[in-house]
């Protein structure tokens, strides 16, 4: 089957099996490795993408679903060269130890960014918590959060 | 590029449909039945079929088929459609001002990802005891849309489910949606759980919705998650507080009640004495809180 994604602002076509997972054609067809595979069944949040902008697994949805949608993953945010404010932010922070975890992090992140500009930490805790890290414990990633939303806020 | 293609959890293949109305999803899944599974949001299905627990040589979607998600409010009460994801119902407008229990019972499922994908039917149909969807709709009296090869009809939640994992749904039937009668919406929630995690699965869960008048319970229904083979609701307790005043006596005494009514298994994720207990305690916050919201409002 033929389906056309818009990955990163980028129209592409590809040729996919029924089952094939989006995370799949993501890792193994387009070749952005950013986006993880952790548990496989919507625990964890490593692979954690943006689907027409809302946060999703990708080792969840079908291919065939994403046709005609926009996907982003973490390869998509830096701009020129340049790190996305929430990728400063999480690095600044120390908020990343192995990194296994941190593209699904920054992904939602940024999903929880977009719809809520200023959270706090409770709503921070709340929105991050079908993401999984087993180095940091999360308080530098809430920290990396705030920060974020600051550094965003002055860009506005 | 060396690209790991070893994916241990790799979905096996299956035919796959696509139809794009009701009628035709109903023919294809009457037409290869018992060998086709209805693909929703995914969130259950797919890890069942990861694992193999669930092998479909057919797989029927229904996110194409237009007219099945949406929340509206109708001459007959609040409509939603199957398809509708959790997260729209947790962020309508309409479900937190006319059936606010359900908006607490479906904002602690999953994760913001999962609710992003899940939907309402899936949550009902894959039958689970503790799901909390179906908990909050059976104290709101909802009313299940189920189309198939010999027409529509609509059944009330409380006889759609026949055990674990199991419904009323026979071959090519699909639930469209499900209705909250104008009786039952826009009155008191609560939901309660006991789970150990956010994310975790509800070890027993409590939705009370009642409408009162001067303190006086007018209606209500008490539905519970993962005291019996299905969701069930305590309708002893409903009968015991209809026009009574929620006082302290009448509270402790509902509250004795429903620990002896729920129906759970002695042995299990957690014992049968255990769940009384908390369904003691449960059913004795749920009441105060709506006691207090009435006394608020009044």
């Amino acid at each position: 089957m033929n389906i056309e994604i818009t990955v990163n602002g980028v129209k592409r076509v590809f040729e996919v099996e029924p089952q094939t997972l989006l995370l799949n054609l993501i890792r193994d067809e387009m070749d952005l490795t950013g986006t993880k595979y952790g548990c496989g069944i919507g625990e964890c949040g490593a692979c954690t993408v943006l689907l027409d902008g809302d946060a999703v697994l990708a080792c969840m949805v079908l291919a065939v679903d994403a046709d005609d949608r926009r996907v982003d993953t973490i390869e998509g945010l830096a701009e020129g060269g340049k790190l996305h404010p929430i990728q400063e932010a999480y690095l600044d922070e120390g908020a990343v130890q192995c990194g296994y975890c941190t593209p699904g992090f920054i992904m939602a992140t940024k999903a929880l960014l977009d719809e809520n500009p200023e959270p706090t930490e409770k709503e921070i805790r709340e929105y991050l918590n079908g993401n999984i890290c087993r180095c940091t414990g999360y308080v530098n990633i809430v920290k990396a959060v705030q920060s974020a939303a600051t550094r965003m806020k002055g860009q506005g | 590029m060396y690209v790991n293609r070893h994916n241990t959890h790799i979905l096996l293949g299956f035919e796959y449909h696509a139809p794009v109305s009701v009628t035709e999803a109903v023919k294809l899944l009457d037409e290869y039945s018992p060998d086709a599974k209805v693909l929703a949001g995914g969130t259950d299905l797919i890890v069942k079929m990861k694992d193999g627990s669930v092998r479909p040589k057919h797989v029927v979607n229904l996110k194409w088929v237009p007219g099945l998600s949406g929340i509206r409010e109708k001459r007959d009460g609040v409509w939603i459609g199957a398809l509708t994801k959790l997260r729209d119902i947790e962020r309508s407008e309409l479900v937190q001002k006319r059936l606010p229990v359900l908006r607490e019972a479906v904002r602690v499922i999953g994760s913001v990802q999962i609710r992003n994908l899940a939907t309402l039917g899936g949550n009902i149909c894959n039958a689970s005891p503790a799901a909390d969807g179906p908990v909050a709709l059976l104290a709101l009296d909802a009313k299940a849309h189920i189309v198939g090869p010999s027409g529509e009809k609509t059944v009330g939640l409380d006889s759609f489910f026949t055990g674990p994992g199991r419904t009323i749904l026979g071959q090519g039937e699909i639930l469209t949606g499900v209705t909250v009668p104008r009786s039952a919406a826009g009155g008191y929630g609560c939901f309660l759980r006991v789970a150990r995690v956010s994310m975790d699965i509800a070890t027993i869960s409590l939705a009370a919705s009642a409408k009162l008048k001067d303190g006086t319970v007018e209606d209500c229904r008490l539905a519970w998650g993962t005291v019996a083979p299905t969701p069930m609701r305590t309708r002893e307790v409903e009968e015991f507080l209809r026009g009574k005043k929620l006082d302290e006596k009448v509270i402790s005494d509902a509250a004795e009640l429903a620990s002896k009514s729920i129906q759970p298994r002695e042995r299990g994720r957690s014992s049968g004495p255990y769940k009384r207990r908390v369904a003691y305690g449960f059913t004795v916050e749920a009441l105060t809180k709506i006691a207090e919201s009435a006394g608020r409002n009044r």
